[in-house]
C-alpha cells in the first residue's frame, strides 16, 4: 500500500539524521520538529479524521506529562510510565467524551467544552499539591536508556520517531479501515451516517480516546525532554493552539497534513527566533496569523494544495483510491 | 398472502403544539413496492423519521420482522434490514462515490477491499459506474439520488425507505430511475417510498397510503387511491371531489 | 458565615461586577444571535479596549469616562472592519472555519499585545479611584457604582437601537432570516458587519466602565471569554434578557464563590456551571430549544 511504503520511508529517513550528523542543534531541531508532528498529528484523529474541533488538547497533554512525572515519583519505570500515561489520556477523552457526546455536543459547543475543561484541569493542577501546584514538578536526572533519559538527542529523537511512527501508523489505518470510514462518515453527515448503520456515539468515543492517548504521548516525551512540568505547560492554551493549527495548516483528515504543518511552522517558528530574538509571544502571533491567512484563502492545508492534481491522476488511472 | 414486514401501530408525534402525526397505521407486506403519498406537510417524511428511530413517537409502536423496534437508534434498524434514505440528499461531501457507497456496504462487512468491491457493484447497478472515482461533490442531482440510493443499497437492507428519490429530477432522469427502483424491489427488497411523482407511484406501486394533515385518510391500490373523494379534496381542495364529477372529468 | 455584613457587600461587588460582564456578554449574544457565530476573539478585543483606555489615560490624561466617546467609535469600527475584511471572507460557507478564524484573531491580538506591552499588569488611578460609597453596611468603590450605572444605561440602549431603529429592525430581520432580508433589499453583509461592530463597540464601553476598578494585562482576555461564554450560554445564546440577567447573576455568584472558596476555586465554579449548562441545559434559561 502506497501510505506504508511513504510512511516507512519517511521513518528510514529520518531514523538515519543522527548517523549522518552530530551536530546537537540538527539534531535538537528534527526532535522538536517530530514533536510537533506528534502533538498535530494527536490532534487530527479528532479534529480532521473525526471533524470534532477540539480546542483544549492540552487537557490529553497535561494528563499524559503529569502522570508520566507523577509515576516516576512513586518509583515506577519511565517505560511503564508511559504505557499509565496513554491509559489516562485515554480515560480522560473517553469521560470527557461521553458526557459531550452523549448530550450531542458539536462543533462551537464541543470547542468550548474543551476549551473549559483544559482550563478547570490547570487551574486544579495549580491549586492540588500532588502536582506540586504552582511550583511544578521536576523528574530527577538519571541517564539510561532503561530510564528514558538518553545522553544524546539522537536518543531522544529515535523515542519520538517511534512515537510518530505509531501515530502515523494510525492515520493510515483510519484511510483505510471500516473504522476510519465511519469516523469521517459521521464527520461529513452524522444523520447519513446512522441511517446506513454507524452508531455515532461509539466511533467518535473511541476517535477522541485514540487522539487523547497520542496527545498523552506527546506529554509524556515532553516530560521526559524537559524533565519538568507546570500546570501552565500542562494544561495552558498555547500546546493546544501548536497542534490544531499545525494540522489546519497542513491539511486537516490527511496523513501526511500535520507533519507538513507541523514542520511549516516549525521551521517559521526558528526563523522568527533567528531574526526577532526570543520576544514574548511572536511564535502564537505567527501561529494565529497563519492560521486566520490559511483559513482565508487555503482552507484545505498545504497538502490541500494538491488535491485537484491527485484527483486527475486518480481519475485517469482508474485509481481505486481509498 | 404475504408476510408483514412492517408494522406500523397507531403511532402520533407532536412538536410543541404541532400535531405532525395522528394516529398512523399501516402494514407493508414483505417483497411489496408500496408508496406513501399526500400534499406537502402532511407528515410523511416524519413519518419515516418515526419508523426508522430518528424521531420517538409519543404513542405508539413499530414492528419490523416481528421485533419492537418502537424508538430504536437508526443504526441498530439498519443493522435489522431497515434502511432508509434523506430527502434532501446528504452525501459524505469530503469523499469520493466509491466511499461513499463503501460506508453503506460496511455495515454487512468488515474488510475495507471487500466494502469497495462491493461498492462498485451497488455502483454499476443504479449506473454510477463511472463516477465511482469523483467527489461526491461533484454529482448532478440525479447523480447524488443515485449515490443516496446506491448506499442504502449496499446495506443489504430488507427494507428500503426511499423519501422522495425522484424529487428535482428532470422527465428524462425519472424516467430512466424508475425502471431502477423497479429493479430492487424485483431483486426481493421491500421498498416503501415516499413520491409525490404521479408517473412513478402509479406505474410501481401495489399499495398506496394517502397521509394528509399527519393522518392517513385512504389506502389502497394506485388506482382506488387516486379515485377516493377525501384523496382529491386533500390534494385540489374541499369540494373539488363534487366538482369534479359535475365537470365528468371522472369516469 | 452567612454575616449580613459580609454577604451583603459580596453580593453589592457581584452585581456591579455583574453588570459590566452583562454588557460584555450583550455584545456577544448579539454576534452569535445575527451572525451565528460564537466569537473567540471577544475576549481578546475588550482587551485591547481596556490597553486604549489605558493608554489614554496614561499618555493622553484622559478620564476614562470621556475616553468613552473615543473608545466605544474605535471598538466600532475595529469590529466592522474585521468582520468586513477578514471573518466574512474566511467562512467559505462554514462555520468551522469562523471559529477557527475567530480562534486565530484573539491569539494574534494576545500575543501583540503581549509584544507591545510585556505581561506586566497595568492599572490607572484617577481621582475617585480609592473613592468609596456607602450602601447600608457596605463601602462600595465609587468606580464599580459608575460601572454599574453606566453598564446598564449602556444596555439600555443597546436595546432601544435595537427595537426602535431601522438598523435594529434591520439586525432583527437578518437575524431571523437572511435570505428573506437580502430579498427584502437589506445589505446583509453590511448588517453582518454593523452587528460585529455594535459587539464589539459594547466592550469598548464596558472597558471604560471596567478600568478605574480594574486592571489590564495581555492575559485578562482569556478570564472574560470563559466568563462571557459562560454568561451567554446560561442565560441563552442571542438572548438579550439572558445575556442581562445571566450577568448578574454570574458576578454574584463569583463574587460568593470567591468569598467561601478562594478566588482559583471560584473560577472552577464558574466553568463548572458552564460545562453543566452546555450538557445539561444547552439553551439556556431563555433561549429556544433549536
Amino acid at each position: 500500500m502506497r501510505d506504508l511504503a511513504s510512511i516507512a520511508l519517511f521513518v528510514v529517513v529520518v531514523a538515519c539524521t543522527p548517523l549522518v550528523t552530530q551536530s546537537g542543534v540538527a539534531l535538537n531541531f528534527i526532535m522538536m520538529a517530530l514533536y510537533a508532528c506528534l502533538l498535530a498529528q494527536a490532534w487530527n484523529i479528532l479534529g480532521g479524521f473525526g471533524g470534532q474541533f477540539s480546542f483544549g488538547h492540552a487537557l490529553f497533554f497535561g494528563t499524559g506529562a503529569y502522570v508520566q512525572a507523577i509515576a516516576q515519583q512513586y518509583g515506577v519505570n519511565p517505560w511503564a510510565a508511559l504505557a499509565l500515561a496513554l491509559v489516562a489520556s485515554a480515560l480522560v477523552g473517553v469521560i470527557v467524551g461521553a458526557l459531550t457526546f452523549r448530550y450531542g455536543l458539536k462543533g462551537s459547543y464541543f470547542a468550548l467544552v474543551t476549551l473549559a475543561f483544559a482550563e478547570v484541569f490547570r487551574i486544579v493542577a495549580l491549586s492540588v499539591p500532588f502536582t506540586g501546584g504552582g511550583v511544578g514538578l521536576m523528574v530527577p536526572l538519571r541517564e539510561s536508556a532503561a530510564n528514558m533519559q538518553f545522553a544524546t538527542r539522537a536518543g531522544y529523537l529515535w523515542l519520538v520517531l517511534a512515537l510518530v511512527t505509531v501515530a502515523l501508523l494510525v492515520s493510515a489505518w483510519l484511510r483505510h479501515s471500516r473504522f476510519g470510514a465511519y469516523l469521517q462518515a459521521v464527520r461529513d453527515n452524522e444523520d447519513a451516517a446512522r441511517a446506513v448503520g454507524v452508531n455515532p456515539f461509539r466511533v467518535k468515543l473511541a476517535a477522541i480516546a485514540l487522539s487523547g492517548a497520542l496527545m498523552g504521548a506527546g506529554g509524556a516525551f515532553y516530560v521526559q525532554v524537559f524533565q519538568y512540568i507546570d500546570p501552565g505547560i500542562a494544561y495552558g492554551p498555547s500546546t493546544s493552539v501548536e497542534a490544531l493549527v499545525a494540522a489546519i495548516v497542513g491539511g486537516m483528515g490527511t496523513l501526511w497534513g500535520p507533519v507538513l504543518g507541523a514542520l511549516a511552522l516549525h521551521v517559521l517558528a526558528d526563523l522568527t527566533r533567528n531574526l526577532f530574538g526570543q520576544l514574548p509571544g511572536i511564535n502564537m502571533v505567527i501561529y494565529g496569523s497563519v492560521l486566520v491567512l490559511i483559513v482565508m484563502f487555503l482552507p484545505r492545508g498545504i497538502a490541500g494544495i494538491g488535491v485537484p492534481v491527485r484527483w486527475l491522476r486518480a481519475v485517469r488511472r482508474g485509481d481505486r483510491n481509498g | 398472502m404475504a408476510e408483514t414486514l412492517l408494522a406500523v401501530q397507531g403511532v402520533s408525534r407532536s412538536f410543541g403544539g404541532l400535531q405532525a402525526v395522528t394516529d398512523v397505521s399501516l402494514d407493508v407486506p414483505q417483497g411489496s413496492l408500496c408508496a406513501l403519498i399526500g400534499p406537502n406537510g402532511a407528515g410523511k417524511t416524519t413519518l419515516f423519521a418515526l419508523v426508522s428511530g430518528f424521531l420517538r413517537p409519543d404513542s405508539g409502536r413499530v414492528h419490523f420482522r416481528g421485533e419492537d423496534i418502537t424508538g430504536r437508534e437508526p443504526h441498530r434498524n439498519a443493522l435489522l434490514g431497515m434502511t432508509r434514505t434523506f430527502q434532501i440528499v446528504q452525501p459524505f461531501a469530503q469523499q469520493t462515490v466509491r466511499q461513499n457507497i463503501a460506508v453503506g456496504a460496511h455495515l454487512r462487512t468488515a474488510g475495507r477491499r471487500e466494502a469497495l468491491a462491493q461498492a462498485d457493484e451497488v455502483a454499476a447497478r443504479v449506473g454510477l459506474a463511472a463516477q465511482l472515482d469523483k467527489p461526491a461533490t461533484d454529482l448532478t442531482i440525479a447523480g447524488r439520488k443515485r449515490l443516496e440510493l446506491a448506499r442504502a443499497l449496499a446495506t443489504r437492507p430488507q427494507l428500503l425507505l426511499l423519501d422522495e428519490v425522484l424529487a428535482g429530477l428532470n422527465p428524462t432522469e425519472i424516467a430512466e430511475m424508475i425502471p431502477v427502483v423497479q429493479g430492487i424491489a424485483d431483486g426481493g427488497v421491500t421498498v416503501l417510498m415516499i413520491e409525490h411523482v404521479m408517473q412513478a407511484v402509479m406505474n410501481l406501486a401495489q399499495q398506496v397510503w394517502v397521509l394528509a394533515q399527519g393522518r392517513l385518510i385512504a389506502q389502497g391500490t394506485p388506482a382506488q387511491v387516486t379515485r377516493d373523494e377525501r384523496v382529491i379534496e386533500a390534494y385540489l381542495g374541499h369540494g373539488m371531489a363534487a366538482r369534479l364529477r359535475a365537470a365528468e372529468v371522472l369516469a | 458565615m452567612l454575616d449580613f455584613g459580609i454577604l451583603f457587600p459580596a453580593v453589592l461587588n457581584g452585581l456591579t461586577t455583574g453588570a459590566v460582564y452583562a454588557l460584555v456578554a450583550l455584545g456577544l449574544t448579539l454576534i452569535y444571535g445575527v451572525l451565528h457565530i460564537i466569537n473567540f476573539a471577544h475576549g481578546a478585543a475588550l482587551m485591547l479596549a481596556l490597553y486604549a483606555v489605558y493608554l489614554l489615560k496614561e499618555k493622553l490624561g484622559i478620564d476614562p469616562y470621556l475616553a468613552l466617546v473615543a473608545v466605544v467609535p474605535g471598538m466600532f469600527a475595529l469590529g466592522y472592519l474585521l468582520q468586513r475584511v477578514v471573518i466574512n471572507r474566511a467562512s467559505h460557507g462554514k462555520d468551522e472555519n469562523i471559529l477557527l478564524v475567530t480562534l486565530g484573531l484573539a491569539i494574534v491580538m494576545e500575543n501583540l499585545a503581549l509584544l507591545a506591552f510585556k505581561s506586566d499588569t497595568r492599572t490607572i488611578e484617577t481621582a475617585y479611584t480609592l473613592t468609596t460609597v456607602a450602601i447600608g453596611p457596605a463601602m462600595i468603590a465609587l468606580p464599580k457604582l459608575i460601572a454599574f450605572g453606566g453598564a446598564l444605561v449602556v444596555s439600555a440602549l443597546m436595546l432601544l437601537l435595537m427595537a426602535r431603529t431601522d438598523l435594529g429592525r434591520a439586525i432583527r430581520a437578518v437575524a431571523k432570516e437572511k435570505h428573506g432580508a437580502r430579498l427584502m433589499g437589506i445589505d446583509v453583509d453590511h448588517v453582518y458587519a454593523m452587528s460585529f461592530g455594535i459587539g464589539l463597540a459594547c466592550l469598548g464601553a464596558a472597558a471604560c466602565f471596567l478600568m478605574p476598578a480594574y486592571y489590564v494585562n495581555p492575559q485578562v482576555g482569556g478570564g472574560f471569554v470563559l466568563v462571557a461564554f459562560t454568561i451567554v450560554v446560561l442565560g441563552g445564546m442571542g438572548s438579550f434578557a439572558g445575556a442581562l440577567v445571566g450577568g448578574l447573576l454570574v458576578g454574584v455568584v463569583e463574587s460568593l464563590g470567591g468569598l467561601y472558596f478562594g478566588e482559583s476555586l471560584g473560577q472552577v465554579g464558574i466553568f463548572a456551571i458552564f460545562i453543566a449548562v452546555l450538557l445539561f441545559r444547552p439553551q439556556g434559561l431563555f433561549g429556544a430549544r433549536t
